[in-house]
């Protein structure tokens, strides 16, 4: 068992983005856990200032590549709700199937290509033998699934193009949805057994905290009121009033506390609080699974996130099969001075844009909150907790472990740096 | 076994969208791929990584601090050749968008950038080391992507056109 140890992993490999984790151990007791988010800021929430409203969206989409379509749809969100603009239904149902490939690619990203290494003990995709060549087949079907999804539904699955505010510029064909609607149906089976995988794959930490997602009545990620797991129910526009932010001297992101204490938002967080949402055809077949939420058990986030990919594909094939898709005109702007919050489920968790704009549109003040940003506490708090139980390992399996742990969270860097200047009573402090 | 292209995969001040493409064109091609490609760094998928003897070094992201500065010199002492991939890359933008702040929003961020070692500017991979071809868009266009490994596969006689 080692007495003083000291960790320190530059760039930890297999997220999204840029970070690096230190670690001291003195005497058998951890005194510090550093998890410093790298990753450059790139000043959004300053850039932003001074910009149209009308090119927000599309500019706020680069915060991020593989979360680019949640960006996109929470920033229009801001502005529609700023400039008091409804979008149609057939709008909600489109942007309801560009997030669910959104969803289903980033998803499957991490768990096959992230965390089965992990399970499978390998290094990486590329070190799995032959014998795992159907497994990785099914892998990159399940990805591509979701990509052509948002690439129909969105234009492109990084950066897309056919969302605009209040409707969409291009509409997907019949032929296209029939075409989506049997590729999601061929890689159905493929996802319960990743869920099987994955609720066998016996890795646990458990922590007690607090969770708090959008609780959306059909587990759309869009729409409805931020639960927490003590009870408290909160309209989209206060979420803001219940967030302390924390500055972490070495870290590139803000952190966040909420009501004062560490949380956690993302897909267990969104099980946990709200799986009597899931699709009728998901909560059918996921049900063993499913009865082991709620839980604490940090890696229980991979199988929330798989169940996430089977909910994605159920609801995607009901809304393809009942609706068709008509060319609509885009509503009438109106430009107005005021202020305007989207709050949506990224695949990390709960994702807070908020946009102030002046008479001419133009963008005064902005401010954006990020899940990985959120869960940061959480995360140093988890890694102080873990390494006592793992101190009697050899300190290349300790490093991994470290890094496993944190990869549960599938933090993402290169959104979570941001610094905001907060305002109070209209003047900057 | 005939020789693999050996390339590296980088990232740097940017959103990662075009690694994002490059991981999303796997889907249709990996096992064609892993024959020929030799994947010796690329974080988003290793956790052991090698940047020594590239044939290709593919790099995403503008150039944001000292520390980047530093490796992205090491790359291209280790690489053949040099790809600038993606907008950031290839044109500094939008990651250099500090670059064009006025007064009040300069004055805003310093704390930020002295704290982190940051360069007075974000730079394009070009003002920092020499490059040999770029592949722009944002994220890069997987057309231009895929022509062009072809034509490195070739130039580096892994493939015989």
């Amino acid at each position: 068992m080692h007495e003083n140890l000291d960790i320190n992993i530059e760039q930890i490999s297999k997220t999204e983005g840029h970070a690096d984790l230190e670690v001291k151990v003195r005497h058998g007791s951890v005194e510090y856990v550093k998890l410093k988010i790298s990753e450059n800021k790139r000043f959004y929430t300053q850039a932003v200032r001074n910009r149209h409203f009308k090119s927000v969206p599309q500019f706020v989409s680069r915060i991020c590549g593989t979360c680019s379509i949640a960006h996109l749809t929470c920033s229009m969100e801001a502005v529609e709700k700023c400039l008091n603009i409804t979008p149609s239904y057939q709008t909600e149902l489109l942007r309801k199937l560009a997030v669910y490939g959104m969803m289903i690619r980033d998803h499957a990203l991490h768990l096959y290509f992230f965390c089965l290494p992990d399970l499978f003990k390998v290094d990486s995709v590329f070190d799995f033998d032959k014998s795992k060549d159907a497994l990785v087949k099914k892998a990159f079907s399940v990805k591509s699934a979701g990509n052509n999804l948002s690439k129909t539904v969105a234009g492109r699955a990084i950066h897309a193009t056919y969302q605009r505010i209040g409707s969409f510029s291009h509409i997907p064909s019949r032929e296209d949805t029939l075409t989506l609607i049997r590729e999601l149906k061929s890689v159905r089976n493929y996802v319960l057994e990743l869920i099987e995988l994955f609720y066998d794959c016996g890795f646990t930490f458990e922590r007690e905290t607090r969770f708090v997602a959008l609780a959306t009545k059909d587990f759309s990620f869009l729409e409805g009121e931020i639960k927490s797991s003590d009870g408290t129910m909160i309209k989209e526009e206060e979420y803001w009033h219940y967030l302390n932010q924390i500055v972490i001297p070495y870290s590139q992101a803000t952190a966040f506390k909420f009501k004062g204490d560490e949380f956690m938002v993302g897909a267990l967080a969104r099980i946990n609080l709200n799986r009597d949402a899931l699709h009728r055809r998901t909560r059918n077949d996921a049900a063993k699974y499913l009865g082991i939420f709620p839980s604490y058990n940090i890696y229980h986030n991979n199988l929330a996130q798989a169940i996430e990919i089977l909910h994605c594909i159920d609801h995607s094939i009901q809304l393809l099969e009942e609706n068709e898709f008509k060319e609509e005109s885009a509503p009438a702007i109106r430009i107005k001075q005021g202020k305007g919050v989207g709050v949506i489920e990224a695949p990390r968790g709960t994702l807070y844009h908020m946009l102030e704009l002046d008479r001419e549109g133009k963008v005064r003040y902005a401010n954006f909150v990020i899940p990985t940003a959120q869960n940061q506490i959480k995360m140093e708090k988890d890694i102080a907790g873990i390494i006592p139980k793992i101190l009697d390992m050899n300190k290349h399996d300790i490093h991994h472990e470290l890094e496993k742990v944190v990869r549960a969270y599938d933090p993402c860097m290169s959104c979570a740096s941001h610094f905001l200047r907060v305002k109070w009573n209209g003047s900057f402090v | 076994m005939s020789r693999k292209l050996r390339v590296g995969w980088f990232s740097f001040t940017c959103c990662e969208g075009s690694t994002m493409i490059l991981v999303e064109l796997m889907n249709e091609r990996f096992f064609k791929w892993r024959e020929l490609l030799d994947f010796r760094y690329f974080r988003t998928l290793k956790g052991k990584n090698d940047m020594t003897d590239l044939d290709i070094a593919f790099v995403e992201g503008a150039i944001a601090n000292h520390k980047e500065e530093e490796m992205v010199k090491k790359i291209r002492a280790n690489c053949k050749k040099m790809v600038a991939i993606g907008s950031c890359a290839c044109t500094g933008a939008p990651a250099n968008q500090r670059n064009f702040f006025d007064k009040s929003r300069k004055t805003e961020i310093q704390f930020i950038l002295d704290r982190f070692g940051n360069t007075d500017k974000v730079l394009k991979l070009s003002e920092v080391v020499k490059v040999d071809d770029l592949i722009s868009g944002c994220p890069m266009d997987e057309k231009v992507f895929l022509k062009k490994l072809d034509q490195y596969l070739s130039e580096f006689g892994i493939l015989h056109a």
